[in-house]
């Protein structure tokens, strides 16, 4: 709509002649804008609308097809794995976000403004590598890391009492391993965005400061990070939803640890059991109503407050 | 601008607080050392590990120095174990993954890219509930969809097919809102509206403007669809009934499953040991590696896709 208003403004002559053009051409643009979105929109629809439609549906209705109410959730809230489910990934929520959050802004920060640029970009990679392992090879990976008698740090686990593998895994340490794998994948991406958003900071007003007598902890602690805390709620709160969908991780552990670990450590495995071993679909969407409603929270908090997305500039 | 210590100290008061200063200044050296040393070793140790492990033995993986080299013959031997295992199924895997993420890729490039230059260059009834919805949805963490996904393929009798996981891959928003994010802060609106001018239709103007000059964006958002659908585990998990359908990333699943240190009692007498699962592991993630190695700069510009538009 802007574009044509600009182009009618710079139109010089009589004002009548666009007036008349206006109307075939704002719709032969609608046409083109739908022509050219159809295909996502139709992916939008089928694997974003329907299947959220399709899940509320089966959340309020029993296996016969009959309106439930909030029977289906209640049933599952008081399941006796749905309590500790929602537990497990609280303790490991809490756990992940502290160390997500303070490291890699730490890290960011020394990088930034503590080694030279060739190392600084070098490392940056280096942490960033494991990237490339996400999902089930970075589960296997760790079950090696984690088993006193292959691992390099074999003599670390021994210190702390863990002299075979099945010590490790005992079920009270999968908050930790979960962070430790997380940690391993997810924190080198999240240091090059800290990084990135530290690199916006003009270096006048890191300059400022320094002459005023700032040492390098002082310029991070009072102007560095100040500065880049959109970033770092943006990463709380996508790392947050995230972890709340956890599936992978804790499955192939419980492979691995030959079943010690609970099958429905986390809520999407439950969902998962639900659905595949009860066959009972209503339940298991019910579950994942309810993981769905933390995402779509998260996402509209973000969108509407973060002022990092921009839906619009109506230039 | 490379911000040294030592730049820095050059402009500060030196002669009031020199040795006090320098004492303190050796201590945040030394934290940011010993910060370094250990996470470059927590980074890196276990990726130099994995690379090692399949040129030992499971035996030699107990007993040598972790990160010592075994044999090229050792290699060999593990390769031959991991290939022969159930007729050579890991190929058919990789296969699998191939197909899948490729096929994902051309239909996610196909609606994605010409979807954000709309949103961020035409307009149209609508355009603003497509983009607040294409924002939410790429924020929400896709596997709480996979589910409903499942639900929904399972009441149209798709499962178990192979567009049952192309498809749902092809629906990227995060790729519509990079396109988008692109065209709308790099391609001024004038440049288009003179080509309309010119009498160009909206499809010229978009392949003969708009998409030559989308190049960068078009290979971020492939990588990222690539890499994404490549390591993607949930949905072919529950979607794909039998292993000569599985992708790479479920067939380690099942290779996990049948190797003897982590389970005895269906590994038993299976070739698969600790080093076939490495090399499995380094196998499944070359291509996704190899496209890491070449695309750095991209990637960083990527990740702060968001950032250019404060």
């Amino acid at each position: 709509m802007t574009v044509l208003h600009s182009q009618h403004d710079t139109v010089p002559g009589p004002v009548q002649a666009p007036v008349p053009a206006r109307r075939p051409q704002r719709r032969r643009a609608d046409l083109a804008g739908y022509l050219f979105v159809a295909g996502y929109t139709v992916l939008l629809i089928a694997f974003g609308v329907v299947p959220t439609g399709y899940a509320l549906y089966l959340a309020f209705t029993n296996a016969d097809g009959q309106f439930s109410g909030i029977n289906q959730f209640s049933k599952v809230a008081t399941d006796f794995r749905f309590g500790p489910a929602f537990a497990n990934i609280a303790v490991y929520l809490g756990m992940w976000l502290f160390l997500v959050i303070v490291l890699t802004v730490v890290v960011a920060v020394v990088l930034r403004s503590r080694v030279g640029r060739g190392v600084s970009s070098v490392l940056r990679f280096l942490f960033y590598l494991p990237g490339a392992l996400a999902g089930v090879a970075s589960v296997l990976v760790w079950l090696f890391m984690l088993d006193p008698s292959v691992s390099p740090a074999g003599a670390l686990l021994r210190a702390f009492g863990l002299d075979n593998f099945d010590q490790v895994l005992a079920p009270g340490n999968l908050p930790v391993i979960l962070v430790l794998i997380a940690f391993w994948t997810g924190a080198g991406g999240w240091i090059v965005v800290m990084y990135g958003a530290l690199n916006n900071i003009p270096d006048d007003v890191l300059e400022a400061a320094r002459i005023d007598g700032a040492g390098p902890w002082q310029v991070a602690w009072h102007i560095q990070i100040p500065m880049i805390r959109k970033w770092i709620v943006y990463m709380a709160i996508l790392a947050f939803a995230t972890g709340t969908q956890l599936f992978v991780e804790p499955q192939l552990l419980e492979t691995a640890s030959l079943g010690r670990i609970s099958p429905t450590w986390s809520p999407n495995e439950l969902a998962y059991v639900f659905a595949f071993q009860y066959g009972n679909f209503n339940a298991a969407a019910a579950i994942s109503i309810i993981l769905l409603v933390v995402g779509l929270l998260c996402a509209g908090l973000l969108v509407t407050r973060s002022g990092l997305f921009k839906v619009d500039e109506d230039r | 601008m490379t911000i040294l210590p030592g730049a820095s100290g050059a402009r500060a008061p030196r002669p009031r607080a020199a040795a006090p200063h320098r004492a303190s200044r050796l201590t945040s050296a030394i934290v940011v050392a010993v910060l370094i040393a250990a996470l470059l070793l927590f980074f890196v140790v276990p990726v130099i590990w994995l690379l090692l492990a399949p040129t030992k033995t499971a035996g030699q993986l107990e007993h040598d120095f972790p990160l010592s080299f075994g044999s090229f013959r050792q290699f060999g031997a593990a390769w031959s174990h991991l290939t022969s295992f159930q007729g050579g199924v890991i190929w058919l895997w990789l296969r699998n993954s191939a197909v899948y993420s490729g096929g994902a890729l051309v239909l996610t490039l196909a609606t994605s890219v010409p979807a954000g230059y709309a949103l961020a260059l035409t307009r149209f009834r609508g355009r603003k509930l497509l983009l607040s919805v294409t924002l939410v949805v790429m924020i929400m963490p896709s596997a709480a969809l996979v589910l409903p996904i499942f639900l929904e393929l399972n009441e149209f009798h798709l499962i178990g097919t192979a567009w049952s996981i192309i498809l749902p891959f092809s629906f990227y928003p995060f790729g519509v809102y990079l396109v988008y994010i692109y065209f709308a802060t790099s391609l001024p609106r004038d440049l288009l509206s003179a080509a309309r001018i010119d009498g160009a239709d909206e499809w010229q103007v978009f392949r003969r403007i708009a998409l030559p000059l989308a190049r960068p964006v078009i290979g971020l958002v492939a990588f990222f669809s690539f890499v994404g659908n490549w390591n993607n585990f949930f949905l072919p998990y529950l979607v794909l009934p039998s292993s000569q359908q599985f992708p790479i990333q479920v067939g380690l699943n099942q290779l996990l499953s049948s190797t003897p240190s982590f389970n005895p009692v269906a590994g038993a007498g299976l070739d698969i040991t600790s080093p076939e699962l490495a090399l499995a592991v380094i196998i499944a993630i070359v291509p996704v590696l190899v496209l890491f190695l070449f695309s750095q700069r991209a990637l960083v510009a990527g990740m702060l896709a968001g950032s250019t538009k404060e």
